[in-house]
């Protein structure tokens, strides 16, 4: 048997099989469809909803909780590169103003100078003076720098036009990154000079190496071409072209979503340092971001699935449990139904032959007393004496009286056990009354009915009405199985001390092994075809336990069959609610 | 032995009165309660023979009247129906079991009979 075949309710084939006159009042699958399908419904749609629910809100609220951090994480660093910067123009500036291009032009001045420039910020290497023609008059650094023509560059031109410039990061003549800033300033009469300062980049990385990005960041410097200036983790090499596409100018920081080569969604805060030629990237991982927010998914897609397993298996026990209940309160009333229509219609028998024998009874009494007159006239006058054939013809008129009046008296005897209970009962008197009613068709089929009853048989006592009626059911049964010219043994022996036994055994077809577990079930009958109601047995049955007995059957298919009822000799009445 | 027999079919009496007479008991009957009382005024009865189920009276409550007439007659019940109840109360009227189911055996009515007067 499939495990899906045991977990089958009991209810699930019904409505389809019952007959007709005794149907069921439900159909008990769609009961239990309709109320696991309904309660799933409610219980479960409140649940998924706020779950869903859920899922968004705190998805979106990560989100911008990620965007929230990488915003404000751009502006700091800006603003600490910016200030970088400017701090370290401001000084150049300062000095530029400060020193007349004499003091300048001096070389001990001037080293002096970067001597102080260099304790006081860290990063210069080299500090030069160059005149309006673009020549380096005076260098202190680590190269030989003087005389250098500068000219022709565009740095050059455009520290004339806007009096400040700050270079993107090149290897320059040195062959090492830096940046340049050169600072202008106009004389008097119309001449000028530029102070120009190289600041090691080193300073820089380290300033955007100590940002803690988190989600597997990245923070660098890229200049407007998209050109990296500083060193980066995963997006290309120092003064090549960044692998992502250049953001858009914006004066504020701003942060945007976007791919990277490979496909991965990436999380990418920018700003654009003013009056540099830098945009300060910070470019972020968005699935480590999310990392957190992936466990809490789990741990929430792990709650509902527990949640609706749990409600389900809730609401599939309750439902069958309950539609059970029905089904079998249900059966219950229909056998119920059977047993009182069953008794309705014996009581009603009863009364029948309690009628009819009683009309004819006053008859046969008539007849009866005419005949015995007859009888004695023939027998005690002396003019009537002698003839045989007459008395004869008296005395058999007489016997047939006699028959009737002992078809009449088990009638009324039948009649009144009807509503009698407890009484005793002697099984001899008892198994006549029963043979009494079949004891013509016996005679007729030519079935052989042999009694034996131990002489140890105690009178017991017992329902007489409900004796009759199991031991007519149990005949009548062997009958109907029996072919003509069979064998019915009815032996009643005693079984213990307060029991006694009755066996009706026939000779009969026999019941299959598959249908003998189930002989005793209510509305099962293998005479379906020949008008069975399936009830005879479950109603001996019941009666048997009842009265405290028990009842057992064993059989042989083509042998015959063998109903073994044992009954208390004292019988307990047991509540008429337990049918 | 004079008897006195009750019963509402008038076939029945007759007969069983003349099956009576013909074994030597002065047996009379009456086919209504009103018969009855009239017949006992006029003749003593030592023991009346009452069918229970009787149209308008029955044996029951004929028994009372007739007793209280002859406080001497002893009284055998019969009937047509086996009831139980009858049974009992009949029981508890005639003091024993004499009470007889139809059809009647001739013997066993006139054995009854003089249990009755034994007493």
């Amino acid at each position: 048997m499939s495990i899906l075949a045991r977990l089958k309710p009991c209810f699930w084939g019904h409505a389809d099989t019952e007959e007709e006159r005794y149907k069921h009042l439900f159909n008990f699958r769609r009961i239990w469809k309709l109320t696991v399908l309904l309660t799933t419904v409610v219980a479960l749609s409140p649940v998924i909803s706020l779950a869903v629910f859920d899922y968004n809100v705190t998805h979106d609220a990560m989100e911008s909780e990620i965007v929230l951090r990488t915003s404000r994480l751009v502006s700091n660093a800006k603003r600490t590169v910016s200030f970088f910067l400017t701090e370290r123009k401001a000084a150049l500036d300062f000095i530029v103003h400060h020193h007349s291009p004499e003091e300048l032009n001096d070389p001990a001045t001037l080293a002096h100078l970067l001597e102080a420039l260099q304790k006081a910020f860290a990063g210069f290497t080299d500090l030069g003076l160059i005149n309006a023609l673009g020549r380096q008059q005076t260098y202190v650094g680590p190269f030989d720098l003087v005389d250098k023509d500068y000219c022709r560059q565009e740095w050059f031109q455009e520290v004339q036009d806007r009096g400040v410039y700050i270079s993107d990061v090149s290897l320059g003549y040195r062959q090492l990154p830096h940046v340049v800033i050169a600072v202008k300033h106009e004389l008097e009469d119309g001449s000028f000079y530029v102070l120009r300062a190289t600041v090691d980049t080193k300073r820089f990385n380290d300033l955007l190496s100590g940002l803690e990005v988190d989600g597997g960041g990245d923070a660098f410097i890229v200049n407007h071409q998209g050109m990296i200036q500083t060193p980066t983790r995963w997006h290309g090499k120092v003064l090549e072209k960044m692998l992502l596409p250049v953001p858009d100018y914006s004066p504020e920081t701003r942060v945007l979503q976007c791919q990277d080569v490979g496909g991965e969604p990436l999380v990418v805060g920018y700003a654009y340092i003013a009056e540099t030629p830098f945009i300060l990237m910070i470019v972020k991982h968005q699935n480590l971001l999310m990392k957190p927010w992936h466990k809490t998914r789990k741990a929430l897609f792990a709650f509902l699935v527990v949640s609706v397993t749990a409600v389900l298996v809730v609401i599939l026990g309750v439902a069958t449990y309950l539609v059970n209940m029905i089904h079998d309160a249900d059966e219950k009333r229909v056998v119920t139904l059977h047993h009182m229509e069953y008794s309705e219609r014996m009581a009603s028998i009863g009364r029948l032959a309690a009628g009819v024998a009683h009309e004819i009874n006053n008859p046969l009494a008539i007849i009866s007393e005419k005949a015995g007159l007859i009888h004695d006239i023939f027998n005690l006058k002396q003019e009537y004496a002698g003839d045989q054939k007459l008395i004869g013809l008296v005395e058999s008129v007489q016997s047939s009286v006699e028959r009737c009046g002992a078809v009449t008296k088990r009638l009324l005897s039948f009649a009144r056990h009807m509503d009698v209970e407890i009484q005793p009962v002697r099984f001899k008197e008892l198994i006549e009354e029963v043979l009494g009613f079949l004891g013509k068709e016996a005679e007729y089929r030519g079935i052989q009915v042999d009694v034996e009853v131990r002489d140890d048989i105690p009178t017991i006592k017992s329902d007489r009405g409900k004796l009759q009626q199991i031991f007519l059911n149990l005949v009548n049964n062997a009958f109907a199985a029996m072919a003509d010219g069979g064998h019915l043994e009815i032996k009643v022996y005693r079984r213990s001390v307060d029991s006694v036994s009755v066996k009706v055994r026939d000779d009969g077809c026999g019941i299959r092994e598959v249908d003998l577990k189930r002989i005793f079930e209510p509305f099962f009958s293998t005479k379906k075809q020949r008008g069975g109601t399936g009830l005879g047995l479950s109603i001996t049955y019941g009666l048997v336990r009842e009265l405290g007995g028990d009842i057992r059957v064993a059989s042989a298919v083509g042998k015959g069959t063998s109903f073994t009822v044992t009954l208390p000799i004292e019988a307990k009445q047991t509540k008429r609610s337990d049918r | 032995m004079r008897v006195l027999l009750v019963d509402d079919e008038m076939e029945l009496v007759s007969a069983l009165a003349e099956r009576l007479s013909l074994r030597g008991i002065e047996a009379d009957w009456a086919c209504t309660c009103h018969d009855a009382l009239t017949r006992v005024e006029s003749k003593t009865f030592d023991i009346a023979v009452l069918d229970v189920k009787m149209p308008r009276i029955s044996g029951l409550e004929l028994k009372k009247r007739l007793q209280a007439k002859c406080p001497l007659m002893k009284f055998i019940f019969v009937t047509g129906h086996g009831s139980e109840d009858h049974f009992q109360e009949a029981l508890r009227e005639a003091g024993t079991a004499y009470y007889l189911v139809k059809p009647l055996h001739i013997q066993t009515l006139i054995d009854k009979m003089n249990e009755a007067l034994k007493e």
